[in-house]
């Protein structure tokens, strides 16, 4: 006995998920068309975390930005510190002494670091793998101990200066550093056994969200999405800034561009970092950490209490600001989630004219629509957390 | 400008009069193109084999509000990855009909950066998909990046409630308040 098997009538559906929603962390909407589970189309919402970033850098000093560039993507703030200060350094026309240049590329790794971990940990524990969540934010917690044994933070750190960073490093920091990574590299092995043959994991990342290499490029999308459509750009090799063109280091592809490659991208991106910052802290130059120039440094203490010049110089720079001369730049570094940009423009006042940041996952955002059309509901949890879109970049 | 590198003059030869002017500060390389035909002048900087700019990599925009003649100046971001090089491209854009062809059609990411400088500028992108407000909402009136949009304006999409005195929920609860209620002032 044969029964016919009918079509069943499926009529579109509007669904609104967000702005608050348990499965994806961050305030975003997402206007959905389906037909049963499948999204035929997708709408993102994203500006529910607009504090007008552009508009309040313009009413402070240049060195005032420093704290606001904090809080753009906060799971990676020394990484929007240093581009930054990096900026404005273009446009002044300085060069940071090589110690300082080695701290910035050992506090850019170790920001690296944590964003990875916590886009992985999150994706992986709302895919119910929450031992791994565990584990890695174990393993984020290390690393957060030194960003504040090292700057005195744990989020919001302001540790980057413009002409500097503001202290040097402490003495027991390369000591920490190969205790954690230690810890770390085991706490990632334990993660791997976790997954790497875990058939849900696989199942719900891998031949989801996939995205090809024409469609990243033209998206405009870059870092660990770009990478895992086996597109080979990062900042750091393509355009090197600091002293990054001295270390040595791989650019991890993947062949697909789906959730699994992306995932994977970012934990061999950790791989990478660690080898980076242990590099960099066996090659670390003595010296100065601040450049020599009265214009933009802060006199010491000393000098501000006991002298008339050292308080009248104090004065001005905290007072009207740094000067920098009228002109425009653009400079970019790779952020956790791909090419962090900014753009500034001066007009020789003690305030910057304009800032632009390029937010890496305002741009993915932009192209979620592709990854997701004709995938199933459940789908935008992974290909969400894979994003890793952080609402104080996206929106700024 | 006689030491335009050989990538600009290049550029300068085949757009001609397109190309209003040729920077070279920091070290960056900055072209400031007409706005006639800007989507064709692109797609030659896109397609060309010689220069090959085939990536995006940002756009933005600046309020020279009473500091130049043209008020607004839209920024290209482009990148050739193939030849590890970046090209920064200025548009001068009057006040009077703030309006760019948009490039969605060459990069569909523009879509996203073009929405954001509608949004937040108020230029228009002529043939653009989709121009919507994207950060602010609907319903916000005026474009807080321009330079004469005050810092302090406030415009709350829900209108706010008076307050009178201390706001006590009635129907709350609160064991402490009904606690009071029953007992007088005695506690």
């Amino acid at each position: 006995m044969e029964a016919e098997t009918k079509e069943l009538p499926v009529d579109t559906m509007e669904l609104q998920m967000g702005p608050s929603h348990p499965a994806t962390h961050g305030t975003i909407k997402f206007n959905l068309k389906l037909e049963g589970e499948k999204v035929l189309n997708c709408d993102v919402e994203v500006g529910y975390l607009h504090r007008g970033f552009a508009k309040s850098c313009e009413q402070v000093t240049w060195t005032q930005v420093i704290p606001y560039t904090d809080r753009l993507n906060y799971a990676s703030s020394l990484i929007n510190n240093v581009g930054y200060a990096l900026a404005v350094e273009k446009l002044i026309g300085a060069e940071t002494p090589p110690r300082c240049q080695y701290i910035r590329v050992i506090i850019s790794e170790l920001a690296r670091i944590f964003d990875h971990l916590t886009c992985c940990g999150m994706a992986a524990s709302e895919l119910g793998a929450i031992t791994v969540g565990f584990y890695m934010i174990e393993a984020r917690e290390l690393i957060m101990q030194i960003i504040e044994n090292l700057t005195g933070a744990r989020l919001t750190v302001t540790y980057v200066r413009l002409g500097g960073v503001k202290h040097d490093l402490p003495q027991d920091f390369a000591e920490r550093v190969t205790q954690s990574f230690k810890i770390i590299r085991k706490l990632l092995d334990d993660c791997d056994r976790l997954l790497s043959r875990n058939r849900i994991f696989l199942d719900r990342m891998s031949n989801v969200g996939v995205i090809s290499q024409e469609t990243a490029l033209s998206y405009c999308l870059t870092g660990p999405i770009l990478r895992a459509t086996g597109v080979s750009y990062d900042v750091r090799k393509a355009f090197p800034y600091l002293v990054y063109d001295q270390m040595d280091f791989e650019v991890p592809l993947g062949t697909k561009g789906d959730n699994y490659d992306r995932f994977v991208c970012r934990i061999s991106e950790l791989d990478q970092s660690m080898r980076i910052v242990e590099q960099a802290l066996t090659q670390l130059p003595v010296g100065p950490v601040w450049i020599d120039d009265p214009r933009f440094v802060l006199p010491e203490k000393e000098k501000v209490y006991g002298s008339i010049e050292g308080l009248m110089h104090h004065f001005k720079i905290i007072m009207e600001g740094v000067k920098v001369p009228p002109g425009e730049t653009y400079l970019a570094v790779e952020g956790g989630n791909g090419e962090l940009g900014f753009y500034i423009v001066s007009d020789g006042a003690g305030r910057p004219y304009r800032v632009r940041v390029r937010p890496p996952c305002f741009i993915a955002m932009g192209a979620f629509h592709e990854m997701i059309r004709g995938y199933m509901v459940a789908d935008i949890v992974p290909t969400f957390g894979m994003v890793n879109m952080i609402g104080g970049e996206c929106d700024r | 400008m006689p030491d335009a590198s050989a990538d600009l003059s290049n550029i300068r030869e085949r757009l001609g009069s397109k190309v209003l002017e040729i920077l070279q500060p920091q070290g960056d390389e900055v072209l400031i193109l007409e706005r006639a035909g800007l989507r064709e002048s692109f797609r030659l900087l896109k397609e060309d084999k010689q220069l090959d700019y085939d990536f995006l990599s940002d756009i933005t925009a600046v309020d020279y509000w009473r500091k130049k003649e043209t008020r607004f100046e839209v920024v290209y971001q482009i990148l050739s990855r193939g030849r590890r090089r970046r090209l920064r491209v200025r548009v001068p854009v009057p006040e009077n009909d703030p309006s760019v062809e948009s490039l969605t059609p060459l990069w569909r990411g523009a879509n996203f950066l073009e929405r954001e400088i509608w949004d937040l500028f108020g230029i228009r992108f002529i043939d653009h998909p989709d121009l919507r407000r994207i950060l602010l909402y609907e319903e916000f009136e005026g474009f807080p990046l321009r330079k004469d949009y005050p810092v302090n304006l406030v415009q709350p999409r829900v209108p706010e409630r008076a307050v009178e005195g201390t706001f006590v929920d009635e129907a709350s609860h609160n064991k402490l308040l009904r606690l009071k209620k029953t007992l007088g002032t005695k506690i």
